[in-house]
């Protein structure tokens, strides 16, 4: 199991526990967080689940983005150089303590 | 009645996402889905794609484990088929003969295939691709070195395909009418994507209807109108699908095409709700009614059913999007491009890369993006806020960037 906090785009935050192997996404939807919508469910297709690392650190420490991310997240105004897709963010045990925001709607 | 529980018939997006929603609206009566199938809901698009060829398992597509409806209190009932719906009594009766009363009752059963019932369909390695089940029914019948024949050159056919040629099948793909995908998409996307199929080594063949399956006791060979025979050890059948409106129908709902409701998902009983694709619904975009095949859609007017149901006005208004995935050509499409009469062309079709933007006049109606995921956002914004686009202007900046 590893801990999760999650900062909506409201600033309401959310304390979870997780076991490893899932994505962020599916955290995130598991827990009623409002802001991920998920349209197309983890296909890598909608850019719904736009979320900030803000931590350089633990950024780093969730690898590469692949090509079609990039592109997605490219397509979005309120994308920062900490934007990741939560669907494309596999959790490991080194992603223990990680800290999300929620990207607002755009 | 009303503690009697919110009742959802059919277990898949739709029926989920109604009940994340109506838990994150603030609903804390009881919550019952009831699902045909005997597995948790499960993501559907994959069937056709990486679950057919085993290279993802069922557990990763798991919409929600079993932990979250646990969490919040969703029970669900699994294997069990509502048999009828008594308005009188606000019940639901199971193929048990189990009666479960509900307050709210939203029919979410979904659509089925459209069976073809030709000579030689009971023979083993034929199956059509709706649920899990069917996908494990095909999985012992693929196999590389072996041939397949697909019947229908829709999306499903053509994901079908694409999948059994990747597992190193000789595929063929059987289609009545002229070209594939004619039923959805203009003849540039047709033409774009039978070439991507015959350069990748799939077989298609138009203006052919099967007409009889040959075998003794497996298949060995699909026959079709236009004379020919295709040998096959696997057959797919993916020529469209039906709403499952029968329950609907059987209680006095209004049904055409779908069961008819508004943009809050309400049937004309106003205890009675339908979302998916089993609803005919009247679209924002093209002010038409119509029924849809698509998560999104599921999704969206799920989320405006439960929204209702808790007291607030959330209509469905969300613009139609789709995407096929096959082999590495990614098409996402924004829109709907009934009543088309101009195609601008971005990019190159030889790159597989490239965008179809539809125009009625200079109004802009939808956009099939294929590996251009660029592209396909800009259109869902433009459409979704109802801003145009300058065709000539469009027309130009293509000729520059590829003149």
């Amino acid at each position: 199991m590893i801990k999760l906090r999650i900062i909506d785009a409201d600033g309401n935050e959310y304390e979870t526990q997780t076991d490893i192997g899932g994505n962020l996404m599916t955290v995130a939807t598991d827990n009623l967080i409002p802001g991920i919508d998920a349209e197309c469910g983890g296909a890598c297709s909608c850019a719904t689940c736009h979320v900030y690392i803000n931590d350089p650190k633990q950024l780093q420490l969730l690898g590469e983005k692949s090509d079609i991310e990039q592109m997605l997240l490219d397509c979005l105004e309120t994308k920062g150089e900490n934007s990741r897709l939560a669907c494309q963010v596999n959790l490991t045990d080194k992603q223990d303590g990680l800290v999300v925001h929620i990207a607002p709607q755009t | 009645m009303a503690h009697s529980p919110i009742v959802a018939i059919g277990a898949s997006h739709a029926s989920v996402q109604l009940a994340a929603s109506l838990r994150q609206a603030g609903y804390c009566g009881d919550l019952v889905i009831v699902g045909a199938e005997p597995h948790l809901p499960y993501n559907r698009p994959p069937l056709s794609k990486t679950l057919l060829t085993q290279q993802v398992s069922f557990d990763k597509t798991l919409l929600r484990q079993q932990s979250f409806y646990d969490q919040h209190n969703i029970q669900l009932k699994l294997g069990a088929r509502v048999k009828s719906i008594s308005r009188k009594s606000n019940q639901v009766t199971l193929d048990s003969d189990e009666t479960i009363a509900y307050s709210k009752l939203v029919i979410a059963t979904g659509a089925d295939p459209i069976m073809l019932n030709l000579p030689g369909e009971q023979l083993e390695g034929i199956g059509y691709l709706r649920n899990y089940d069917d996908t494990q029914t095909l999985i012992p019948s693929i196999e590389e070195g072996k041939s397949a024949v697909v019947v229908g050159g829709g999306y499903i056919g053509l994901e079908t395909a694409a999948a059994l040629r990747k597992a190193g099948m000789i595929v063929t793909v059987v289609e009545g009418m002229e070209r594939v995908l004619q039923r959805v998409t203009s003849p540039e996307i047709s033409a774009f994507y039978t070439n991507a199929h015959v350069t990748r080594g799939v077989n298609i063949v138009t203006n052919a209807q099967a007409v009889e399956f040959v075998g003794q006791h497996r298949v060995e060979a699909v026959k079709c109108s236009n004379g020919e025979s295709y040998p096959a050890d696997v057959v797919v059948i993916g020529v469209g699908v039906r709403p499952n409106t029968g329950l609907a129908a059987d209680a006095g709902l209004n049904v055409t095409n779908g069961i008819n409701i508004d943009e809050f998902g309400r049937t004309d009983d106003p205890d009675i709700f339908a979302i998916g694709d089993c609803t005919n619904f009247p679209c924002h975009f093209t002010n038409t009614r119509m029924r849809l095949e698509s998560v999104p859609n599921a999704v969206e007017q799920a989320k405006s059913a439960a929204a209702y149901i808790c007291g607030e006005e959330l209509p469905y208004r969300a613009l139609p999007w789709f995407w096929s995935d096959q082999y590495d050509i990614k098409l996402q499409i924004a829109g709907i491009n009934t009543g088309f009469d101009d195609i601008v062309i971005l990019g190159n079709r030889e790159d597989e890369q490239f965008s179809a933007w539809y125009f009625a006049g200079d109004r802009l109606l939808a956009v099939d993006a294929i590996n251009s995921t660029k592209d396909f956002i800009k259109a869902k914004q433009l459409l979704s806020e109802g801003q145009s686009i300058c065709k000539q202007a469009l027309k130009q900046d293509n000729h520059k960037s590829h003149g």
